[in-house]
């Protein structure tokens, strides 16, 4: 493939100048037509019942409210579900958790129905809620038949005849999305009945598809459009669908267009958050640390609603064994129905909570027979795969694995066979890069002279496998045209959330073309453009759309490679596009003169493009299959300071070295990584979500829910991409970066579990997330067992 | 009320403008200009932060929770007034564009906000400025290099505002310009909720949607915000900003001002103030439980009238102060003393976070016996509570660890506190305790704070 032009360079996001100078619109900022009205549900107050009574009539006697609708006004689908169809939009009676929306005031202004909305008198029959996994597993409430169950080897007999075999436990706490930009819908009516809907989401097609059913419509009636959002991570996969239905709705009732937007409260209240999991786990292995068998068990609180749960929870599966070559190895998981905000994706999809129980293993392994959890890990990686690129190079100071284990085949235990794997590299630079083992040594030294707070260091690895699980999403479809000026319009159904995906996606068009970036405009992700299109998740959207576009832009350009090199006399394949210019044999002319040339020729320059990922296949009852089509890698290593006193921790450096193939994009891959880290570190640190014994959530703002600050992230941060290239042709050989470096946070929990453990004999067994409280009672443990 | 103010440069003139419309509002949903963003509608997330001017200086404020009243004679600008009229962007806008310091680009209206105030004053300390302001794709490090490197860049002319000189409003009832005239009126309408920084009325209105009436905005008072130090005592006038205060009290008591870094963030800090602090008699407070251990008095004013009664007698139960109607906090006086004044702030995050537990100390230790002890916490109680049984176990004894172990059955006379989603009752007391042991091993010289610990 031809890579010159912008692919491959460090340009900054396509936004930013509108960002730093307030001009980029969000959906809240788009000017609304007259007489626009403002959408807010009223909610429920409890977690389980039916409601006996709902009197609405202060709601509808506030001044300056229009409408309000309960499910019975709804004229179409009572669903905004993604999944089953177990989702109503507005109660059907049932209430399955606090917060749940029982109906929807339509008023003139935002702070009017936010302050109508609470002027309802609602009777309620009241359950007795399912909260947690143990009210879950006692009343067994489960999504699907029962719990899925997958198996390798004989994990029972390798357990018995192991040497050494320990158990643990580890809970996750979920985590909030905490996008900035809080969920927002914009409708506005068209003639004939059609909808044109704005909307923060990840997925318009999903937001096309439920407004049409909403509204009795098929989707040719329905206009869905995503400029840019503030923030995505997974929170508007499917959490958006219920507003952009609702301003529908009200738009289609009132014939006024409707806008709807969270409060920041209403918003962490009402949406999903990721899974919260408990893991436990039984593990058999040798002297040298390899794994001989581990049977897990792994429960996922999913909420009321089935939501995405099912591939999360089989995504913590495929990843029980992140790095690792597991040949005994049982999972059995849980998918648990409870009264809580239905549980949906959130970055990394369930692949985090699977790695966190498998990394746990190690570290718990490492800690029983006393020796560096790193030479654990590498006891059992799968082996680098030699050749192309990504072949290691041999480092004496690095420690290969002992050859009676060399022999091994890398296969997941799901049966895809690993073929790029780099870990054993990646590791060894990286351990050399940030001197993890001077350093190691120093944190002990430190620790021996202080005996109030104390250091821990811990260095752990990612491999993350790239594909959606639900193989027929791996599609992605493009609309380019080149203008008769020469300039150039992209579309694709990826949408942007601050990744970068459009810079990124306009980079692949403009080397292509050989045209400078600017030549390239950005346009909306538009339903009317590109249909049928799959969520922008699963880090999918540049290796799915960036190879859409590309595909249509060489449509074009051979079209006009055709033209031209038969104008010119000469053979199409001689004819070059670079530098913005077009040349055939000795005549060069301008990109723009090219195009003009062919327009006046009548050759057509528009294309659509399509892309589908080859060579997926996956069983997902049995477990068994290719579900990936290529695997991410990364590293971390993080230091912290724990104070015994209090438990009070921070982290004082981190160093990842993350694969992110031939980047197309190294600065943004770089913004990525970096942003990432300090998400999953968040996630298993300061970010703890409490719900209430009456099934209310207690941080349901920013006072109370923690992200990470400024001063959080490492006070020495080093980030670097490894320079690696895919074995598999993805767009320019690069590699998806939005989830995979999320997990380079787990070495930031596993340095505080080091900390811990230097206050005593006792394995810490610390819990997720990793609050001064937690840290402290840890602590405690430790210091008196 | 009628107000006027500078909008960007432009002179605004508004009138009859609801007194609890927030700034935030007013920007987006009245003027158009949607660049400052709403996040969260609370101050924690600083989206909507803005830079205001006035004669006191330059400062970033949170517009969510800022009242239009409190605008009069300010020169506000916001993000879309950044650049110059010819587009030459600030050089926090070039660097942040450079540095990669935007991703989905909604926390980057607010950061620049912030770091234009920071470039303008000077202010380097980033991980300070910037603590009110959350980012959740970028893990910040590209915002600080871009913070550095605009720093190197003088600071364009286009941002000094030229200041209103008809700074007094047409009519003092909403926006008294005195003390005296705010004790007149108060005592007039004693039912008016008096708005100071509105840090916490803010939330009154924005999230429990309540319909104040009448209210009094105190930030005219100037009288009302002048610290003044002399021999006997530090006496704070109760409309002097965290930030204010912050600064006139670290150089006496380092500690009390370290914990005041960690007080909310910069735009709140630049908003509220030490007497609205005190007397919104919250038990989770951080500057009472200090004040009350330096044996800081309070000067309760009613119309004409004064007394003066020691801070922790104020708080008499949850919810309850000893105030009556019509009398407000004048002003706070702490004794001049020698330091022994330690403040520890327990918090799930170390920066912008409400205290789980806030304990400060002040333990006189004269040849190895210890004269006098006042120790007092916030989080523990219903109000923030001095430790009266753990200091009598303290006094007269000598200052050992067998000491601090002796005195392990007081707490829990002292303290019976609640588990809430910001700690249990049991990590409570035992943090307590033990922030006792570390009061007393820096007295010995150890090393006991995670933050002073660098790689």
């Amino acid at each position: 493939m031809n890579a010159s032009g912008p692919v491959h360079k460090s340009s900054p996001h396509d936004s930013a100048q509108l960002h730093v100078t307030g001009q980029a619109r969000y959906v809240d900022d788009i000017p609304t037509p007259r007489g626009t009205l403002h959408l807010a549900f009223g909610q429920s107050t409890i977690a389980r019942g039916q409601i006996t009574q709902m009197d609405l009539s202060r709601v509808r006697e506030t001044p300056g409210v229009v409408v309000v609708l309960t499910a019975s006004d709804l004229p179409f689908s009572n669903d905004v579900s993604p999944s089953i169809h177990d989702e109503p939009l507005l109660s059907d009676g049932a209430v399955h958790y606090v917060g749940q929306p029982l109906f929807l005031v339509v008023a003139e202004s935002h702070l009017i129905a936010r302050k109508a909305a609470r002027k309802a008198d609602v009777s309620y029959q009241e359950e007795t809620p399912i909260l947690t996994i143990n009210d879950a597993l006692e009343a067994e409430s489960h999504f699907e038949d029962g719990p899925r169950i997958w198996a390798r080897g004989d994990t029972a007999s390798a357990l018995n005849s192991a040497p050494h075999i320990l158990d643990g436990l580890i809970k996750m706490g979920g985590q909030e999305h905490f996008y900035l930009e809080g969920q927002a819908a914009l409708a506005n009516p068209q003639d004939n009945g059609d909808m044109v809907v704005h909307s923060s989401t990840q997925h318009p097609t999903e937001i096309q598809h439920k407004v049409a059913d909403a509204l009795g419509l098929p989707m040719n009636s329905v206009r869905v459009e995503t400029r840019r959002m503030g923030g995505g991570f997974g929170g508007k996969e499917s959490q958006g669908n219920a507003l952009a239905v609702a301003c529908a709705v009200a738009a289609s009732i009132t014939a006024r267009s409707c806008k709807m937007r969270y409060d920041r409260d209403d918003d962490m209240v009402i949406t999903g958050k990721r899974h919260d999991f408990r893991i436990s786990y039984k593990v058999g292995y040798d002297d040298t640390g390899r794994i001989l068998a581990v049977d897990f068990l792994q429960l996922a609180r999913c909420g009321w609603a089935q939501d995405l749960s099912l591939p999360v929870a089989d995504r913590a599966m495929l990843h029980s064994d992140n790095a690792y070559q597991l040949d005994n190895i049982r999972i059995e998981s849980h998918r648990l129905k409870t009264n809580t905000p239905s549980a949906t994706a959130f970055r990394g999809f369930g692949g985090p909570q699977g790695m966190l129980g498998i990394e746990r293993v190690m570290d718990h392994v490492a800690h029983a027979l006393g020796c560096d959890p790193l030479e654990v890990r590498r006891v059992n990686f799968y082996e680098d795969v030699a050749g192309g690129l990504s072949a290691p190079q041999v480092d004496a100071s690095v420690a290969l694995p002992p050859e009676s284990i060399s022999k091994k085949v890398n296969t997941t235990p799901y049966g895809q066979e690993v073929t790029d794997f780099v870990l054993h590299d990646l590791v060894g630079q990286l351990a050399q890069s940030a001197d993890y083992f001077a350093r190691r040594a120093e944190v002990a030294k430190w620790n021996a002279n202080n005996p109030i707070l104390k250091k821990g260091i811990a260095l752990t690895p990612v491999k993350f496998g790239i594909s959606f699980t639900l193989t027929h999403l791996n599609q992605a479809g493009a609309l380019v045209h080149v203008y008769q000026d020469g300039s150039i319009q992209m579309n694709h159904g990826g949408t942007e959330m601050g990744q970068g995906l459009n810079q990124k996606v306009a980079q692949v068009a403009a080397s292509r073309f050989g045209v400078p970036l600017e030549h390239v405009r950005i346009t909306a992700t538009d339903t009317a453009k590109v249909p049928n299109t799959s969520a922008t998740a699963a880090s999918s959207g540049s290796d799915l759309n960036g190879m859409a576009v590309k595909n249509a832009c060489d449509l074009i350009r051979a079209r006009m490679a055709d033209f031209i090199a038969e104008h010119h006399q000469c053979p199409p394949s001689t004819i070059e596009f670079a530098d913005g210019n077009v040349t055939a044999a000795a005549n060069v002319m301008t990109f723009a003169q090219a195009a003009k040339l062919c327009y006046e020729n009548r050759v057509s320059l528009s294309a659509t493009g399509f892309y589908k990922t080859p060579s997926l296949e996956w069983d997902r009852i049995a477990g068994q299959g290719r579900p990936f089509y290529y695997f991410a890698y990364g590293a971390a290593v993080t230091e912290v300071v724990i104070d015994t006193l209090t438990g009070e921790n921070r982290i004082l450096r981190a160093d990842l070295l993350h694969d992110a193939g031939t980047s197309l994009n190294p600065a943004l891959d770089i913004g990525q990584v970096e942003g990432a880290y300090v998400q999953g570190a968040g996630w298993l640190t300061t970010e703890e979500l409490v719900w209430d014994d009456r099934g209310k959530l207690r941080t349901h703002a920013p006072s109370t829910y923690k992200i990470p600050a400024c001063s959080d992230r490492p006070d020495i941060f080093k980030v670097a991409l490894y320079q690696n290239t895919n074995a598999e042709e993805t767009i320019y050989r690069s590699k998806a970066v939005g989830e995979p470096p999320f997990m380079l946070g787990i070495s930031a929990f596993l340095a505080l579990s080091d900390a811990i453990s230097s206050c005593g004999s006792t394995y810490p067994a610390l819990h997720a997330p990793a609050t001064a409280e937690r840290v402290y009672f840890a602590t405690q443990r430790v210091i008196h067992d | 009320m009628n107000i006027t103010f500078l909008l960007n440069g432009e002179t605004v003139a508004l009138q009859d403008v609801s007194p609890t419309q927030t700034l935030l509002d007013w920007l987006r949903e009245e003027r158009g200009l949607t660049g400052t963003k709403e996040g969260c509608n609370e101050g924690d997330c600083g989206a909507c932060s803005v830079v205001q001017q006035d004669q006191y200086g330059v400062k970033a404020l949170n517009a969510c929770i800022l009242f239009m009243p409190q605008l009069q004679g300010k020169a506000i600008r916001t993000v879309e007034g950044f650049a110059a009229q010819d587009g030459t962007l600030h050089p926090v806008q070039s660097a942040l564009i450079e540095h990669h310091g935007s991703q989905c680009g909604f926390c980057t209206p607010g950061f620049t906000a912030a770091m234009v105030a920071a470039h303008t004053t000077g202010a380097t300390d980033y991980d300070d400025q910037l603590a009110g302001n959350l980012c959740r794709c970028t893990g910040y490090a590209p915002i600080i290099r871009a913070a550095q490197a605009a720093a190197k860049q003088d600071a364009p002319d286009w941002v000094n505002d030229r200041l209103l000189h008809s700074e007094t409003p047409e009519s003092e009832v909403l926006l008294p310009e005195s003390s005296d005239t705010l004790a007149r009126l108060y005592a007039q309408m004693p039912e008016a909720t008096l708005i100071a920084g509105a840090t916490d009325v803010g939330l009154w209105v924005n999230k429990d949607l309540q319909d104040l009436h009448p209210v009094l905005f105190l930030g005219r008072c100037q009288d009302l915000k002048s610290i003044e130090v002399n021999e006997d005592e530090i006496s704070i006038g109760a409309m002097a900003s965290m930030t204010e205060f912050r600064e006139a009290i670290a150089p006496h008591h380092p500690s009390f001002g370290e914990m005041l870094r960690r007080f909310a963030s910069t735009q709140i800090r630049n908003a509220a103030t030490v007497g609205g602090n005190i007397a919104n008699g919250s038990p989770i407070g951080d500057t009472p439980p200090a004040l009350i251990v330096l044996g800081a008095h309070l000067i309760l004013r009613k119309g004409d009238l004064r007394r003066s009664i020691a801070i922790e007698d104020f708080f008499i139960d949850y919810g309850k102060q000893d105030r009556s109607h019509g009398e407000f906090v004048e002003r706070i006086t702490i004794p001049r003393q020698i330091d022994r004044l330690k403040v520890y702030k327990l918090s799930k995050r170390f920066d912008q976070d409400i205290s789980a537990v806030l304990g400060a100390f002040n333990i006189q230790v004269d040849d190895g016996k210890v004269t006098a002890a006042r120790i007092a916490f916030g989080g523990m109680a219903g109000i923030p509570k001095r430790a009266s049984a753990v200091e009598a176990a303290l006094v007269g004894q000598s200052w050992t660890e067998e000491t601090i172990a002796n005195a392990w059955d007081a707490w829990q006379s002292d303290f019976t506190p609640l588990s809430d989603m910001r700690a249990s009752a049991e990590y409570r007391l035992d943090t307590a305790r033990n922030m006792l042991t570390r009061y007393f091993l820096e007295d010995l010289g150890a090393q006991t704070s995670v933050l002073e610990v660098h790689p």
